[in-house]
């Protein structure tokens, strides 16, 4: 009988301690004495900015004492997936951060904490007020701008000149890209990389002067005369002025190390990448992006609290401090960290006078001419769908017009299911 | 398998001085009643080490994924009551029905090529007196390989412009193709990889067989005059078709369940639809969109599917496996 007993106390341990495994994952840290730790996820601090973090996370500890953060971090390809499944396992960070792409989703969903409380007893007016409205709904306050970055045309300057050619200007046209494009082609240099996908789509389709949803927002749109343009201004530089999908073959940051090796005379990217580009040895510069209708994307990501932060004050303080105090404008434009969403411009100055590139201000012309990108609550399918089209068209499998065509009858379906 | 040694152990328990069954209790004459119950208590302790974590890990989750499944979820948010309409949507979907349709290819392909790779493998190995051990080791070790592993190495071996597969085709005049990146290429990219990995596992169960096939049947038909070919087919294959038999459908389940090698080799690649597969679908559903409730339908979807494709293989071995 003994022998049976013991035998049932170790299975009820066993299965205490099973219990109690999946329950410790789940809780968070003890907040002793007073002291709260707050958790924030990000994907825009690794892998270059982490001291710059820190930095802001020290500032902010030593004028909140009885506050401690930890930072967690994920690339953004894996960024969403972490963060949903955290959501769903009850373990959500108390503060992380969001684009706008994703913010339109879990705003609906209602995973994001509503902030007026918090914002109401503070003054916001340091905000630049368009920015801090992107992140309302229903007059709630729902997350708080963050940075915002552009998207510019980096050209490599030592490879023009010694093709004897002139520099792009503001002014330039989709043609004289791809005439210098094909020039600069040659002796294993390309002469402009711009990927054939959803958002540089999107960005083509305004420069065209088309819209990518009707007034409404309830249809699609992007199969107009100006989509098929925008699409064929794509689809013309893979093969011809830059490398094929299959030459690429999925390998990681291709075009970055291609620039960085002075390989690639043009480059559609971000002023994300100005840091990472810091040291290379070559000259070079950026300019908005030549368009026949001058469009550039910018991009805004901010930072929200979960509806089950253990201390939502704290986290506010904490995000307030993250996205507008001195310190982090200071360290942002150090270190070219993206830019800080603020009503002063007068606080960022500093970041428009260091180089390289000389030219930033070309983020001003970017910002005048801003087209955010088309948002849906079905989002990554949107973009999907969008990128499959342009890669069945690339393919020669189905023509421009028809692919696009398909595309905003299955965008007008997304639409309608949300 | 496992039904046999469940069935054995209590028995050689029973035997041994410190088995708890009936007669060892320190009331003899117990009612019969309490006797059952602390029977049955022994047996769910002996069951214990496999069936908890079995329930835990298994049948509670597929469990909460048919709950799942009745609701639209995205794993944010709270969840709404469907019914049975995230199983018609998907039924309804295109999507769903490629990627059913590139699974059964996938498996079309890559179970001849693991089972007769393997059979040939296995013959080879039964032939061998020395070094056998070392052999088995050398091919079994893929198996045990983590899969990210060995589809990151063959994506490099196939990668079109720089893998070794397509300069070693080119030394011979042939213009290898574009293999994962390619869309009529990417799956038997897919299955080369798979079948590479997995022929180990088919040749050890495979060897086993061979080794319990009887050399006096083999002498027997040799004096009767049958040649190899003869020996092969009327004695080999059918002594080993229990092996057979257990290798089709271990193997042509894990076909259905494929997911790492092809999420590995071609997902977000140019050639990510033509190879999208059912489980990569059910990935894609959950963490890409957050439709967990079509994803949760799917996969229920999948199961009913290999379900009804196992019965039909196992009601269809009474034809042919010979279990003497």
């Amino acid at each position: 009988m003994s022998r049976g007993l013991k035998a049932t106390a170790a299975f009820a341990l066993a299965v205490l301690l099973a219990a109690g495994c999946a329950k410790g994952s789940a809780t968070r840290e003890s907040a002793p004495d007073g002291k709260s730790t707050i958790r924030y996820f990000t994907f825009s601090a690794a892998p270059d900015h982490l001291a710059d973090l820190d930095k802001i996370i020290k500032a902010f500890e030593a004028a909140n004492p009885s506050v401690t953060v930890t930072v967690e971090t994920a690339p953004y390809a894996d960024y969403f997936t972490k963060l949903q499944t955290a959501i769903a396992g009850n373990t959500a960070p108390d503060t992380f951060e969001l684009n706008y792409e994703s913010f339109v989703a879990y705003a609906a969903s209602g995973a994001l904490a509503d902030l007026s409380g918090e914002a109401a007893k503070d003054d916001l007016s340091v905000y630049a007020a368009k920015s801090l409205d992107t992140f309302k709904r229903d007059g709630r306050q729902l997350a708080l701008p963050a940075s915002y970055s552009a998207v510019l045309l980096f050209y490599n300057k030592d490879l023009f000149d010694k093709a004897g050619l002139p520099h792009p200007t503001a002014d330039w046209t989709w043609d004289q890209e791809m005439a210098a494009a094909k020039k600069l082609t040659g002796k294993g240099v390309y002469g402009d990389f711009q990927p054939v996908q959803f958002f540089e789509f999107y960005k083509a389709l305004a420069q065209a002067g088309g819209a990518f949803f009707s007034d409404d927002g309830k249809r699609a749109t992007f199969n107009s005369p100006q989509g098929v343009a925008a699409a064929k201004h794509l689809l013309d530089k893979p093969g011809t002025v830059m490398p094929t999908v299959a030459q690429i073959g999925g390998t990681p940051d291709y075009d970055t190390n291609l620039f960085k090796q002075g390989k690639l005379a043009m480059w559609h990217n971000g002023i994300w990448q100005f840091a990472g580009l810091k040291d290379v040895p070559f000259q070079w510069d950026v300019v908005v992006e030549p368009a026949p209708v001058k469009a550039s994307a910018v991009f805004t990501n901010a930072v929200a609290v979960s509806p089950g932060a253990k201390n939502p004050a704290a986290a506010y303080k904490w995000l307030r401090f993250l996205t507008a105090s001195d310190v982090t404008a200071r360290t942002r434009i150090d270190s070219s960290w993206e830019l800080p969403p603020l009503a002063d411009a007068k606080a960022y100055a500093g970041y428009f006078d260091q180089g390289p590139p000389a030219n930033r201000r070309a983020i001003l012309d970017a910002v005048a001419s801003a087209t955010s990108p088309p948002v849906i609550v079905r989002q990554q399918e949107m973009q999907d769908t969008v990128t499959k089209a342009l890669e069945q068209a690339a393919a020669g499998k189905t023509p421009i017009q028809k692919a696009l065509d398909d595309a905003a009858a299955k965008v007008d379906e997304l639409i309608k299911q949300a | 398998m496992t039904a046999r040694t469940t069935g054995t152990r209590p028995d050689a328990g029973h035997a041994g001085p410190s088995g708890s069954g009936p007669g060892d209790g320190p009331v003899p004459a117990g009612p019969p009643r309490r006797a059952k119950v602390r029977k049955a208590a022994t047996v769910l302790l002996f069951l214990a080490p496999s069936a908890v974590p079995l329930v835990l890990f298994t049948l509670v989750p597929m469990a909460g994924s048919l709950w799942v499944s009745l609701h639209e979820w995205n794993l944010i948010g709270a969840m709404r009551w469907t019914g049975l309409g995230n199983y018609a949507g998907i039924l309804r979907d295109g999507d769903t029905w490629r990627a059913l349709g590139n699974t059964t290819l996938y498996i079309a392909g890559y179970l001849p090529l693991v089972y007769v790779g393997g059979l040939g493998l296995a013959m080879a190995l039964n032939r061998v007196t020395r070094g056998r051990d070392l052999f088995r080791a050398v091919y079994f070790l893929p198996v045990i390989t983590s899969w990210v592993v060995v589809a990151l190495i063959w994506k490099w071996l196939l990668n079109p412009s720089e893998g070794i597969v397509n300069k070693l085709l080119a030394v011979i005049g042939v213009e290898g193709p574009g293999w994962w990146t390619s869309d009529a290429w990417a799956l038997p990219s897919v299955i080369i990889a798979a079948a590479w990995k997995d022929l180990g596992f088919v040749m050890v169960i495979l060897l086993a067989g061979l080794q319990a096939v009887p050399a006096e049947a083999l002498e027997a038909a040799r004096v009767d005059g049958a040649n190899a070919w003869q020996r092969f087919r009327h004695i080999t294959l059918p002594l080993l078709s229990p092996s057979t038999a257990f290798v089709l459908v271990i193997s042509c389940i894990s076909g259905f369940q494929v997911f790492d090698q092809v999420y590995v080799m071609t997902s977000g690649g140019p050639a990510a639809a033509a190879s999208e597969v059912m489980v990569e679908r059910v990935y894609d559903l959950t963490f890409r969109y957050g439709r967990v409730g079509d994803a949760s339908a799917l996969s229920w979807v999948l199961f009913l599917v290999i379900l009804l494709v196992t019965v039909v293989q196992v009601r269809l071995q009474r034809r042919w496996v010979n279990y003497g």
